[in-house]
C-alpha cells in the first residue's frame, strides 16, 4: 500500500513503539507517587520534557504536556480568553485555520467575545496589513497556524510577530501541528511568538499525547483543574509512555529533519509536476518556498474528491479529501473557499500529504495509477 | 584564540611564610585531580605561579573547573611564544588576542616586563613596537595608560614570551587539605552544604557525616544528600561519605524521652556519633550548618545543651548569616535546586510540636539516662557505610542512562 495522507495521522515509528511499550512494562508509576517506583517515573518525565525543550531549544519549563493538538489548541485560545478577559475580549485569527482553533473561537463568541476571521489570498496566506488593520486596544490573543492543513500555506508568521512587537501584551499563537519537523523551525519558534501547539501523532509518536509551548511568563488559565500536575497547569496523571515515546519521536524527527525534508519537497514537486499536464487538473499548493514540503492540494475538474479518494483507494493508494476530519461531513474545504476557488472545483478537491516514510518510487507508482484514472475520469463528466 | 596554558596566580599563599611549599603542592594536587578529565593538561607547581600547560586542550573547561578551586586569587588564558620569537610574532599574536575581546570603543595598554635581558628588545622597545601596531590595525582603539579596558601583559622570560590579556578573579581561600581535617554534619537541607562550603574555603578537608532513618526515611533523601556531596567535590576533590544508621537511635528516645527533650537528646546523639568518627578519622572538629536563632535546636541555650556531649569544637559558619544570605550561596555553588527537593530527612521526621527552645543543661542529662547511650552508639558506628563521591557523580539520577536509552 502506498500511504499519502500522513497529515491525518503518522505511522507510529517502530522504535518509538518500543518506548512505549518497554515505559508501559517497566515505568508504569504514577510520576506523583512518593515512592521510588513514583520516583523513576518522575525522573523519566522530568527527561522527557528536558530532552523535547533541548530540540527546540526552548526551557523545560516551557513545555506542558496535553492530549494533542485539538486540546492544545482549546487550551491557548480558552485559557487566554479566561486570563485576559479583564483586559479585553477581542480576538483575531485567520479564515483558514483548523476545525480545533475555529470552533473554540466560536464557542468563545457564543460567551460574549468578539472575534475577527482574517481573509486570505489566492495562496491562503493571511495579508499581515489586515491583521495590522484588525488590531485593537481590546485585542487580547492573535491565532495563526503555521503550515495550513490542507494545502500546505505557510503562514507569514514572521511579519505578524513584527507588527506584534507593538504590541507586546497580545497573546501570539501558533498552532504548529501540521509544521513540526517541515524545515520551519525558526519561523515558528521567532522572539514575540508566545504559544505554540503540537500534536504527536502527526510526527510518528502515538496518538493522544501533545504538548505546547508556553513561553515563561506568560499566563494561561488551566482547562483542567485537579490533582495540579503540570505545575498546576493541566491536572491530570500524566501520559508517561506516550510522553516518553513522544520524547523520542521528537528526537528522532529533529535528527532527520533536513533529509526528511529534502525528500518530501522532490517527491511533491515531482508529482505537482507530473499533475500539471493534466487539463482538468487544478493544483492548489504552490511551488514558493511559503509551501510546506509535505502537502499538495489538487482537484479534478468535475469529478467529487470522494471518488477520487475511493477510485485510488482500489489500487492501494491513500489520499485524503482535504482533511480527515471534515472529510466525513461532505463540506466543501473552508480553506479553499476562502483562497477564492469556486465550490464546483473545490469539491473536487483531494490532498496528498508525506512523511519521510515514503519513496519516489511510491511517487512514480501513483503516476501510473494517475494515468488510468484519469482516462477514467474524463468517460464521467 | 588557541591559549597554551593557563597561568594561575595564589592567593592568600603569598603571606603564609614557611608553609608556603606545602600550599604550592596541595594545590597543585588539588588542581591535578579536578583537571583529570583532561589528560593532555599537565599542571607545574611553582614557587610564583602555577601553570595550567593545556598540550592541545581547549581552555574553557580548564578555566570553569578552576574558577571552583580555593586557593587561587586570578588566573590568565596565556599564549606562549618560542624566548627568541620576533616582534612581528608577538605583534601577531597580539592583535589576535585583543581582536577576541575587543568592543568599540575600548583602551588598553601594554605592560611588557622584561626577565630575558638577552632579548633585542627592551622593555621600551617591546611596548612601543606592539601599541603602535595595535593603533594601526584596530580601528578605533585608544591608548590608556591608567585603568584601560583591556591590559595586554607581555613577560619576557628566559623560558619563553608569555602574552596575557584577560584576568579572571578566581574563588580565592586556601587550597583545601591545608587547613586540616574536620568532619561536616551534611543533612541534606539547604544550609549544610553551604557550611561544607565554607569550611573548604578555609582549606579544610571535609569528611560527610550523614544520618538516616529507614524506613522513615527514602532512599532518595540518601541519593539527595550524595549529589550535594558530589556538588561539593567541585571545591576540593574526592568526598567521604559516611552514612550512619539512626532508626534505633531516633526510636529509642521518641519511646523513652519526654516529648518536649526528644530533639535536643537526639541532637546530643547525633554530636556524640560525629564525635566518635571525628576522632576514629584522625579529624581534629565538626562543622555544622547551624545558624543562631534560625530553628529550635539553634538557640545558644540548645547549642550549650548539646555541644555539651563533646569537648571537640563543633564548628558554625553559618552562625552569624541569615537565612537569605545563606540562600544567595547555595545557589552560588548550585546546591540549592537540590536541597529543596521534598524528600523527608531525619531532622524532620519525630520531631515535637513544641521542642524546647531553651532546654535545661541538668534535666537533659538526667533525662538521657533513660537511654542505652553507649548501646545504640556501638549499634549505629557498627552500621556505618562509607562511599567516596567525586564531582560529577549523580545518585538521584542513576536512572539517566537507561533513560537515554528509551529516549
Amino acid at each position: 500500500m502506498i500511504y499519502f495522507d500522513n497529515s491525518a495521522t503518522t505511522k507510529v515509528d517502530p522504535a518509538v513503539l518500543k518506548t512505549y511499550e518497554q515505559v508501559s512494562e517497566n515505568y508504569w508509576g504514577n510520576p506523583s507517587s512518593l515512592h521510588r517506583f513514583g520516583e523513576e517515573a518522575d525522573q523519566l518525565l522530568i527527561q522527557s520534557r528536558r530532552q523535547i525543550a533541548s530540540q527546540l531549544g526552548v526551557q523545560p519549563a516551557e513545555i506542558l504536556f496535553t492530549s494533542g493538538g485539538t486540546e492544545g489548541d482549546n487550551w491557548v485560545i480558552k485559557g487566554t480568553a479566561m486570563a485576559k478577559r479583564q483586559f479585553g475580549r477581542h480576538l483575531i485569527t485567520t479564515q483558514v485555520e483548523h476545525d480545533a482553533v475555529k470552533h473554540s473561537m466560536q464557542r468563545l463568541e457564543e460567551l460574549g467575545f468578539e472575534v475577527t476571521y482574517l481573509p486570505v489570498d489566492e495562496e491562503g496566506r493571511v495579508q499581515p496589513a489586515d491583521l495590522k488593520a484588525a488590531l485593537r486596544p481590546d485585542t487580547i490573543l492573535v491565532s495563526v497556524m503555521a503550515v495550513n492543513n490542507e494545502v500546505g500555506t505557510i503562514e507569514p508568521l514572521a511579519e505578524i510577530a513584527k507588527i506584534l512587537q507593538d504590541h507586546p501584551k497580545v497573546h501570539f499563537h501558533v498552532d504548529a501541528v501540521q509544521g513540526i519537523g517541515k524545515g520551519i523551525h525558526d519561523l515558528i519558534f521567532n522572539d514575540r511568538v508566545d504559544f505554540v501547539t503540537f500534536s504527536g501523532h502527526k510526527f510518528h509518536a502515538p496518538r493522544g499525547i501533545g504538548f505546547i509551548y508556553a513561553r515563561t511568563g506568560k499566563k494561561l488559565t488551566p482547562l483542567l483543574d485537579g490533582g495540579g500536575q503540570e505545575r498546576g497547569q493541566r491536572s491530570g496523571t500524566e501520559n508517561l509512555p506516550a510522553i516518553a515515546a513522544m520524547a523520542k519521536a521528537v528526537r528522532l524527527l529533529k535528527q532527520n529533519e533536513s533529509h526528511a525534508v529534502a525528500l518530501e519537497q522532490q517527491l511533491r514537486l515531482s508529482l505537482r509536476e507530473y499533475l500539471q499536464q493534466f487539463d482538468k487538473v487544478h493544483i492548489f499548493s504552490g511551488t514558493g518556498d511559503h509551501f510546506a514540503p509535505h502537502i499538495l492540494c489538487f482537484a479534478i475538474e468535475g469529478v467529487k474528491g470522494e471518488t477520487i479518494v475511493h477510485a485510488f483507494e482500489e489500487d492501494g493508494i491513500y489520499l485524503s479529501t482535504t482533511s480527515a476530519c471534515s472529510s466525513k461531513k461532505g463540506l466543501t474545504s473552508s480553506t479553499l473557499s476562502a483562497m477564492g476557488i469556486a465550490p464546483e472545483i473545490a469539491r473536487g478537491a483531494v490532498r496528498i500529504s508525506l512523511s519521510d516514510q515514503n519513496t519516489m518510487a511510491e511517487g512514480e507508482r501513483f503516476k501510473q495509477v494517475f494515468a488510468t484514472r484519469y482516462e477514467q475520469f474524463k468517460t464521467l463528466s | 584564540m588557541e591559549y597554551s596554558e593557563i597561568m594561575v596566580r595564589y592567593g592568600e599563599l603569598s603571606t603564609k611564610g614557611k608553609n608556603r611549599r606545602e600550599f604550592i603542592r596541595q594545590l597543585g594536587q588539588n588542581i591535578r585531580n579536578v583537571l583529570k578529565p583532561f589528560p593532555a593538561v599537565v599542571v607545574k607547581a611553582q614557587r610564583d605561579r602555577l601553570h595550567v600547560v593545556l598540550n592541545g586542550q581547549a581552555a574553557q573547561p580548564v578555566m570553569d573547573a578552576l574558577q571552583q578551586m580555593f586557593g587561587i586569587e586570578t588566573f590568565s588564558p596565556v599564549v606562549k611564544l618560542p624566548k627568541d620569537a620576533d616582534l612581528s610574532e608577538i605583534q601577531r599574536t597580539a592583535e589576535a588576542m585583543i581582536k577576541e575581546q575587543y568592543q568599540p570603543v575600548q583602551t588598553f595598554k601594554i605592560s611588557t616586563r622584561r626577565q630575558n635581558k638577552n632579548y633585542p628588545l627592551n622593555t621600551y622597545g617591546v611596548d612601543d613596537g606592539v601599541g603602535s601596531y595595535i593603533l594601526k590595525v584596530i580601528d578605533g582603539i585608544q591608548v590608556q595608560m591608567k585603568k584601560p579596558d583591556i591590559n595586554l601583559q607581555i613577560d619576557v622570560r628566559l623560558s619563553g614570551i608569555y602574552l596575557s590579556s584577560i584576568t579572571i578573579p578566581g574563588a580565592l581561600g586556601l587550597p583545601v587539605g591545608t587547613g586540616g581535617r574536620a568532619t561536616m554534619m551534611l543533612s541534606g537541607g539547604i544550609d549544610s552544604p553551604v557550611a561544607a562550603y565554607l569550611a573548604m574555603k578555609r582549606g579544610v578537608k571535609v569528611d560527610m557525616i550523614h544520618f538516616f532513618s529507614p524506613p522513615y526515611t527514602s532512599q532518595q533523601a540518601l541519593a539527595k544528600a550524595k549529589d550535594l556531596a558530589a556538588k561539593l567535590a567541585a571545591f576540593g576533590g574526592t568526598i567521604d561519605f559516611i552514612q550512619v544508621p539512626f532508626t534505633k537511635v531516633q526510636e529509642e528516645v521518641k519511646k523513652r524521652v519526654p516529648e518536649g527533650y526528644l530533639m535536643t537528646i537526639q541532637r546530643r546523639m547525633m554530636l556524640r556519633l560525629a564525635a566518635a568518627i571525628t576522632l576514629d578519622r584522625h579529624c581534629n572538629g565538626v562543622f555544622t550548618g547551624e545558624s543562631l536563632g534560625q530553628v529550635a535546636s539553634q538557640t545558644l541555650e540548645s547549642m550549650r545543651a548539646i555541644n555539651d556531649v563533646t569537648s571537640l569544637p563543633v564548628l558554625r559558619p553559618l552562625l552569624s548569616l541569615d537565612k537569605t544570605e545563606i540562600i544567595k550561596i547555595a545557589r552560588e555553588i548550585d546546591t540549592y535546586d537540590l536541597s529543596i527537593m521534598p524528600f523527608e530527612d531525619c531532622c524532620t521526621i519525630f520531631t515535637p510540636p513544641a521542642p524546647k527552645t531553651k532546654p535545661d543543661l541538668d534535666k537533659t542529662r538526667e533525662f538521657e539516662k533513660l537511654i542505652d547511650v553507649d548501646g545504640l552508639m556501638q549499634e549505629a558506628l557498627a552500621g556505618i557505610e562509607v562511599t567516596k563521591i567525586n564531582v560529577g557523580d549523580d545518585y538521584l539520577n542513576a536512572e539517566e542512562d537507561v533513560f537515554a536509552e528509551l529516549l
